[in-house]
């Protein structure tokens, strides 16, 4: 398997107002092959989502690199497409403007056929000509997932992309996206709150600690697709991931 | 004292509105002052949105240009109106000045809060795309700050509507505020200086009708919704 982005000995801070120093990153390495799923779960405010900037190419590394396919990552660009729960779809362009808009330099024709394709693979198809304030919060995040494939990315980046979405949404989308992997296979990386959705999407599991962020485990998931929640092995390691995670005691 | 020369009374002024009405005195005024009004705000249109815009996202812009307009901002209209006349004259091109300043700043300033009001997530997903400069401007920001530049519209729309009245009572012979002048100086007919207070109000509510269609446009509704 080939290594396709790699944190490597990375070190972030950020200067506070009142002169203190919060350090979120010391020494982090991580890294992710080629199409596949890592799930990166972790208390809130650990350092997940700066990791996810400087994956991106939003933040530097104060220290240490970050490399694509063996390229130092050094601005934003359409090999890593970041997709958040606030969602950043344009609400003042239809659905179908949303996807040509980002087709940089193609030609009409081709450009045509892909926002079409991609439409179709999220289940939008129907909906090329409606504002995003006319779907509904899964539609929209499906939305969201299709403006994201259509550019081909290398990478996928999601934080926390389900996560303003009520319960069973989210299950429904959790199955999209792995319908989605199923046809187009993609290097995801995930961050959640969620053990289960990490259990049921992830290649790996990787279960982080408080700031500064620190690797605490990293899960490997064997379970064959489609993966059941009431599965016995689905049910032992979220119990021992959520250990790892403090959320219940031994 | 209704129905007296210093109160006219309802059916007065409705007498006064239809006397005005016939012949087409009434509508060569009204034109007059709408024409006015277009050429000026259309200027501060076409000159406010993209300063605005400009000082909205290029900080050094704003640093540099913000003192003045802040400081040209609370100078009514009204006051530039000798200035106007001097440079201007006492034909169109005086009013059409004054109506530009007045909507020129509630534009500008609106535009700017517009800018600085996008929401980070968009300006990065637009980066992230590999969405820069202008196209960044006109696909992101722009559309993102509409809401307020309608809104800046209106108000500016509105300044100008008021001020074309004030800037019309002065050195010039047609227009809804030369007509409300001339009422008074040609015989006292404060029948017919009601009458044309009323159509001012009835026209300036039509144009804020017209304006707030603006804010159902798709593009621009999806603020008000949610």
């Amino acid at each position: 398997m080939s290594v396709d982005i790699e944190s490597r000995n990375v070190w972030k801070a950020y200067q506070l107002d009142d002169g203190k120093t919060l350090s979120v990153l010391e020494d982090f390495n991580l890294s992710v092959a080629q199409h596949e799923l890592v799930a990166l779960v972790g208390p809130s405010g650990c350092g997940k989502s700066t990791l996810l900037d400087l994956f991106v190419g939003f933040q530097r590394p104060d220290r240490g690199s970050i490399t694509f396919a063996g390229q130092p990552v050094v601005r934003p660009s359409s090999k890593g497409i970041l997709i958040t729960q606030k969602g950043s779809v344009f609400p003042w362009y239809t659905a179908w403007h949303n996807l040509t808009l980002v087709l940089n330099g193609m030609s009409r024709q081709e450009a045509t056929e892909r926002a079409r394709h991609y439409l179709e693979l999220v289940g939008l198809h129907e909906f090329a000509d409606v504002f995003p304030h006319q779907l509904s919060g899964g539609m929209l995040q499906r939305l969201e997932l299709a403006r994201a494939l259509v550019v081909k990315p290398e990478v996928l980046y999601m934080d926390e992309p389900f996560g303003s979405l009520d319960a069973l949404t989210r299950l429904r989308m959790r199955q999209e996206l792995q319908r989605i992997r199923r046809e187009e296979p993609q290097t995801t990386v995930l961050v959640t709150h969620d053990v289960e959705e990490a259990i049921a999407l992830a290649d790996r599991v990787v279960v982080l600690s408080e700031r500064p962020m620190r690797i605490t485990r990293i899960v490997d998931i064997h379970i064959e697709h489609p993966r059941s929640m009431a599965d016995a092995r689905a049910v032992a390691l979220k119990d021992s991931i959520l250990r790892d995670l403090g959320a219940i005691g031994d | 004292m209704s129905g007296t020369r210093i109160f006219p009374g309802p059916w007065d002024v409705v007498l006064g509105t239809f006397a005005l009405a016939k012949g087409g005195v009434l509508l060569h005024h009204v034109a007059a002052s709408l024409m006015r009004v277009a050429v000026g705000y259309l200027g501060a249109v076409a000159l406010a949105i993209p300063l605005g815009v400009a000082m909205g996202w290029y900080r050094p812009i704003h640093r540099a240009l913000n003192p003045m307009i802040q400081m040209l901002r609370p100078i009514s209209p009204i006051a530039w109106i000798p200035l106007a006349i001097l440079w201007f004259g006492v034909g169109n091109a005086s009013p059409i000045f004054l109506i530009f300043l007045s909507s020129f700043f509630p534009l500008v300033v609106g535009t700017i809060a517009g800018v600085h009001s996008v929401e980070r997530q968009y300006i990065r997903a637009g980066e992230n795309f590999g969405i820069t400069g202008l196209k960044l401007l006109r696909h992101v920001v722009v559309p993102a700050a509409m809401a307020q530049i309608v809104t800046g519209m209106r108000i500016g729309l509105g300044v100008a509507w008021v001020v074309v009245v004030a800037a019309e009572m002065v050195a010039i012979n047609s227009g809804l505020g030369y007509l409300i002048i001339d009422s008074r100086n040609a015989g006292n007919r404060y029948d017919l200086v009601v009458a044309a207070m009323v159509i001012i109000g009835v026209i300036g509510f039509g144009l804020d009708v017209l304006m707030r269609r603006m804010e159902r446009v798709d593009s621009v509704r999806w603020r008000y919704v949610r």
